[in-house]
């Protein structure tokens, strides 16, 4: 347990492990996330009130679930970071971020286009779409002062800082369907609950849901083999490996 | 880890260490060097003057408009002027060597940021206050509202300056803070201006306020507790990087 613990502060070690796992969750993910938007796009019921304009809730949905879990991983690994120091935890915040903010500007954009037809506006001023629009602010706030900060571990320490205190938002968002009155629905699957679509709309969601996560895991291995590789560039592996 | 075991072990510092002389000078020090250079406090008021200013002028002086946008124009005011305030609260300190000393000294750290904060508010929000209810009458906003706009700034104006601190902290030493610490914290202050414009707002409705002061309250509450915290985390990482 413990060796495992030492070497996951490795770099080198976790550039290889990371190296074998992207084609895991390459291709598992392409395939989930395929199968799900396809039967999702064009294959499952259409609603009996929105008729065909619900079907970006394959999209919608999974990017909103990631723009939120990216930040709480984030969070955990700014944690880590500051506590124990560990390098590749900071690495993970530098290779995430930038992600993250793509995926919570897709899920206010595709919610954005959901809005249109089913409310009759593009944006409004609620609390669910205000608290994304937060985070997708803290995810740029993030970046800002990661490029701001030219010593990398005093970078790494002040973004954990910042995304530590950043995280309050995330309880705002996942409750701000509940605590206040709003045109959003509410939280569309609950593990708690049996969920309130036909199997037939919601396994394509899950499937797409997981496909995502995995093409995100995808992208943070690739993401931190590149800064891995650029921070450790005058280490003499990295300097064999390029050779 | 035997090797180790073997070790005498470190005690604590059992004499105890004077807080409070200390959190006072400190609160005296910082409110003495603002009193002194007054531009800096009257910077930070003016500027919450013309802004306000701007929006009867540049959007509309009708009196529907203001009585009902005014409330709003004001926190964003307050809000804006607290941010460009900020800056001020650990620079000089730092350029000067004096935050070195105080990150150097046996009592809390947390304590002496928390005194720096309030010594800050002391000096940038309550004048904002003060300057509510004149700003409030040329909003054409009625007594009611002018009353219940300066509690919520008197309760919100704090949390806006423990949030900033944070901001300020982690932008110390830094090329261009300016615009950064401002893309750092608006974010946090989002819910702070809703819940204090919310208020007004279910005010001049005639609705219960109760609830919405004590959101506010509780904010005041998690930002005292938790923000000197992370200002003085930052604080340690902005001063080892120089």
């Amino acid at each position: 347990m413990w060796q495992f613990f030492h070497k996951l502060g490795s770099p080198k070690w976790f550039y290889g492990i990371a190296g074998r796992l992207l084609p895991w969750f390459l291709v598992p993910g392409l395939l989930l996330l395929l199968t799900g938007i396809v039967w999702g796009l064009a294959f499952a019921p259409p609603d009996y009130l929105q008729g065909n304009s619900y079907r970006i809730i394959y999209i919608h949905v999974p990017t909103a679930f990631l723009a939120q879990a990216c930040y709480v991983m984030m969070a955990v690994a700014g944690l880590v970071t500051l506590v124990w120091r560990m390098k590749l935890a900071d690495v993970f915040v530098k290779a995430v971020a930038p992600v993250g903010a793509v995926v919570t500007f897709l899920a206010l954009f595709t919610g954005a286009v959901w809005g249109k037809p089913t409310w009759g506006t593009w944006w409004i001023w609620d609390a669910r779409l205000t608290s994304m629009l937060i985070l997708l602010f803290l995810y740029f706030g993030a970046i800002a002062l990661g490029n701001a900060i030219a010593d990398e571990k005093s970078a790494a320490k002040a973004v954990a800082v910042l995304v530590l205190v950043g995280v309050v938002n995330i309880p705002i968002i996942k409750y701000s369907v509940e605590w206040w009155n709003t045109l959003h629905q509410p939280a569309t699957l609950k593990l708690t609950e049996k969920p309130s679509m036909p199997p037939e709309m919601w396994v394509p969601l899950v499937l797409s849901i997981l496909g995502l996560y995995l093409l995100f895991g995808w992208l943070a291995c690739l993401r931190m083999q590149t800064e891995i590789l650029h921070r450790e560039r005058r280490a003499r592996w990295v300097q064999e490996l390029v050779e | 880890m035997s090797a180790m075991q073997k070790l005498p072990r470190l005690t604590p510092r059992q004499e105890s260490v004077p807080v409070w002389p200390a959190c006072w000078a400190v609160m005296r020090r910082d409110l003495l060097s603002s009193l002194r250079q007054r531009q800096d406090l009257f910077n930070p008021l003016l500027f919450f003057v013309m802004v306000v200013s701007l929006f009867p002028l540049g959007v509309s002086p009708e009196k529907a408009f203001l009585r009902e946008a005014g409330a709003g124009i004001l926190w964003v005011a307050a809000l804006l002027s607290t941010l460009l305030s900020l800056d001020h609260l650990f620079r000089h300190d730092f350029e000067e060597g004096v935050l070195e000393q105080l990150l150097l000294q046996p009592q809390p750290l947390y304590l002496i940021v928390l005194t720096k904060v309030v010594a800050h508010w002391l000096v940038t929000g309550v004048p904002l206050i003060l300057m509510t209810p004149v700003l409030g009458i040329m909003l054409q906003l009625d007594g009611n509202s002018i009353a219940c706009l300066c509690l919520t700034l008197l309760l919100g104006t704090p949390v806006l300056s423990f949030i900033g601190a944070i901001g300020a902290a982690l932008t110390l030493g830094l090329r261009s803070a300016g615009i950064l610490l401002s893309l750092l914290v608006i974010p946090l202050y989002i819910p702070v201006l809703i819940f204090g414009t919310g208020t007004v707002m279910a005010a001049g409705q005639g609705l219960p306020t109760a609830s919405h002061f004590a959101l506010l309250g509780a904010l005041l509450v998690l930002a005292l507790t938790c923000a000197p915290f992370a200002a003085a985390a930052a604080l340690r990482i902005s001063v080892s990087n120089s």
